[in-house]
């Protein structure tokens, strides 16, 4: 029981980091962004690619994968998505789906198209016995790193400069622009860093998630599930449905069979969206 | 002009689709062999046609429609294996089936905004996934519905190896579906659906049902989806998972903004050229195909469909002047 309760928060953990640039792109700025998880699949595999070829150690992979999504996501924000700020949904849809055929297509090409593992640090392996529970040694460091990084990065949300300059070019970007607050710059910003913890994330969740070149369109409904269950005040609501999300999963599939755990999250989704089209944890308007 | 003038006007028949109707029944007699690809995209181009109904005339955006042709599809198969082989009446079942589901879940999609409608129908996709896996005593699970004999066409024609039957039926059943669709949108129900995606405020203060019509709308299109479903399953005596998984959904909303919303011929248009790109660019490899999918849909996005659209009908209308 507790076993389950744990594992579930360290993969909640690491849906929130997977999916908390989503929480910005969608939420936020209300794009739709699907191609979200390729972000988090170049991540994974820039450290597959490394530590296959070059041997580098795990943990020096992680700020590799950041600073590798994070670029990613910073050329593709100035060069395509920037045009696509503003434009109807469905346009919104499908230029990103667009976005994740040519990730797949691209990853397949050059990675094959077989699953892919890496190989833990001894470190980070194994389960130690605490108060009876079983705890596995690399989901406590996922504990650790992600919730570290969500209290890091709902500080700068609400805290820093930065973070009020982003809430308000996400309020009314031109009432922002007229008050001096570059916000082609802060939108850049944003996305390349949401890029970047996708591409961490990616990279943390190969061991767990597994990799392979669909991982885009595997994932993507659960980043969606965050976003849209979360809602759009800050970061809180999204963290606390990804902790909702990994505990319900991890239950349902050890409990139910792994077909109806499924099941159950996307029909309490749908009763989420008709009860709550604003997401579980909305702001009063 | 009175509306009735102008409907009437408006539905009139051109040259140009009665040739198109021709030639696609000519190609029943076209040497064997090509009927297998024309089938599937007859069944394609009824798929979105039924997407059309939803997103190009009631203006509902749906991720999930895949659900209404996985259904149609189970409900086939199960009932040919279960019930009696008869393809037509399967078919119906299919119809019925989907349409039930359609009206079921079309109150989830009247509220909210669009991106909570993405999310809804990608969901009850979803849904229809799990439960079709969880299910294997029914619908064979991740194996795929097997041991389905359809029996033959009203009785008489049995179903061959080379797609002539299957063609035929898929044809007649696009073909009779479209006449339908065609006399819907042109009555005063399809133009007050036109109204409500342009402004659903306005409309509503014309006196159109919002809400009604959009439920008609969506039970409609859901019904078309089925009957597709129903003639994929019935012609090649299989249904799997994938019928209900999310590419298909993203195929469909791709044939359709290839042929463009809210004409008729959209879909048909569509799926004509989505299947014939799939066919040679997949014999190099399924990457190729899904990349330059890819690449399409972003510079659609980028450049914008209304511009594309208008540059390829001025196009058109330049070659037929000269």
């Amino acid at each position: 029981m507790a076993t389950i309760l744990f594992d579930g928060v360290a993969y909640g953990m690491l849906l929130f980091v997977l999916a908390c640039g989503l929480a910005v792109t969608l939420g936020l700025m209300n794009f739709v962004n699907l191609a979200h998880g390729a972000f988090a699949m170049a991540g994974g595999y820039v450290t597959v690619a490394l530590m296959d070829k070059w041997g580098v150690p795990f943990v020096a992979c992680l700020p590799v994968a950041f600073l590798a999504a994070a670029t990613l996501g910073l050329v593709l924000e100035r060069t395509l998505y920037v045009h696509m700020y503003g434009r109807s949904p469905l346009e919104q849809v499908l230029f990103s789906i667009g976005l994740v055929f040519i990730a797949v297509a691209v990853t397949d090409y050059f990675m094959g198209s077989s699953q892919r593992n890496i190989q833990l640090p001894a470190w980070l392996q194994g389960r130690r016995e605490v108060l009876g529970a079983s705890i596995g040694i690399y989901r406590s460091f996922l504990i650790v790193l992600c919730g570290a990084l969500a209290l890091a990065l709902q500080l700068a949300l609400m805290k820093t400069r930065f973070g009020s300059r982003l809430r308000a070019a996400v309020d009314d970007a031109r009432v922002a622009r007229g008050l001096g607050i570059p916000v082609g710059f802060v939108f850049a910003a944003t996305f390349a860093v949401g890029s970047g913890l996708a591409g961490l994330g990616g990279a943390l969740g190969v061991e767990l998630l597994g990799l392979d070149p669909y991982f885009p369109l595997k994932f993507m409904v659960f980043f969606l599930i965050v976003v849209t269950v979360g809602g759009t005040s800050g970061l809180m609501g999204p963290f606390v449905a990804s902790l909702l999300l990994g505990v319900a999963d991890v239950a349902g599939k050890y409990y139910l069979s792994s077909a109806l755990g499924g099941f159950v999250i996307y029909v309490v989704l749908i009763v989420v969206l008709v009860l709550r089209p604003h997401g579980l944890f909305a702001r009063a308007r | 002009m009175s509306t009735a003038a102008s409907l009437a006007r408006r539905s009139r028949w051109r040259v140009a689709e009665i040739v198109f109707w021709l030639v696609a029944f000519a190609a029943f007699f076209a040497p064997g062999g090509k009927q297998l690809l024309l089938n599937e995209i007859a069944i394609l181009a009824l798929f979105a046609l039924s997407l059309d109904l939803i997103l190009g005339y009631a203006g509902i955006i749906s991720l999930g429609h895949a659900a209404f042709f996985g259904a149609g599809a189970y409900a086939a198969g199960i009932f040919c294996k279960m019930v009696m082989p008869d393809p037509t009446a399967g078919l119906l079942v299919a119809i019925i089936v989907a349409a039930v589901l359609g009206f079921a879940t079309s109150f989830l999609v009247l509220r909210g905004s669009d991106l909570t409608r993405l999310m809804v129908t990608l969901a009850v996709a979803l849904v229809l996934h799990e439960v079709a896996n969880a299910l294997p005593d029914w619908t064979g699970g991740a194996d795929g519905l097997q041991g389905m004999t359809v029996g033959p066409l009203l009785g008489t024609f049995d179903f061959d190896l080379y797609g002539r039957t299957a063609y035929a039926y898929s044809l007649t059943t696009l073909f009779v579906l479209f006449l339908l669709a065609r006399l819907i949108v042109r009555s005063p129900f399809g133009l007050s659906l036109m109204a409500i995606r342009r402004n659903p405020l306005r409309a509503a203060a014309l006196g159109v049902p919002v809400h009604r019509r959009l439920i008609a709308a969506y039970t409609l299109g859901a019904a078309y989806a089925g009957a597709a479903g129903a003639l994929l399953a019935q012609t090649t005596g299989y249904v799997s998972l994938d019928v209900l998984e999310f590419q298909r959904s993203a195929d469909v909303l791709l044939t359709l903004i290839i042929g463009g919303t809210g004409w008729l011929y959209g879909g048909i248009a569509g799926a004509v050229i989505f299947k014939i790109l799939q066919d040679v660019l997949s014999s190099t490899s399924p990457q190729f195909w899904m990349f330059w999918m890819g690449i399409f849909l972003v510079v659609l996005a980028l450049v914008g469909r209304e511009r594309l659209t208008a540059g390829v009908r001025g196009l058109v209308a330049r070659v037929v002047r000269s």
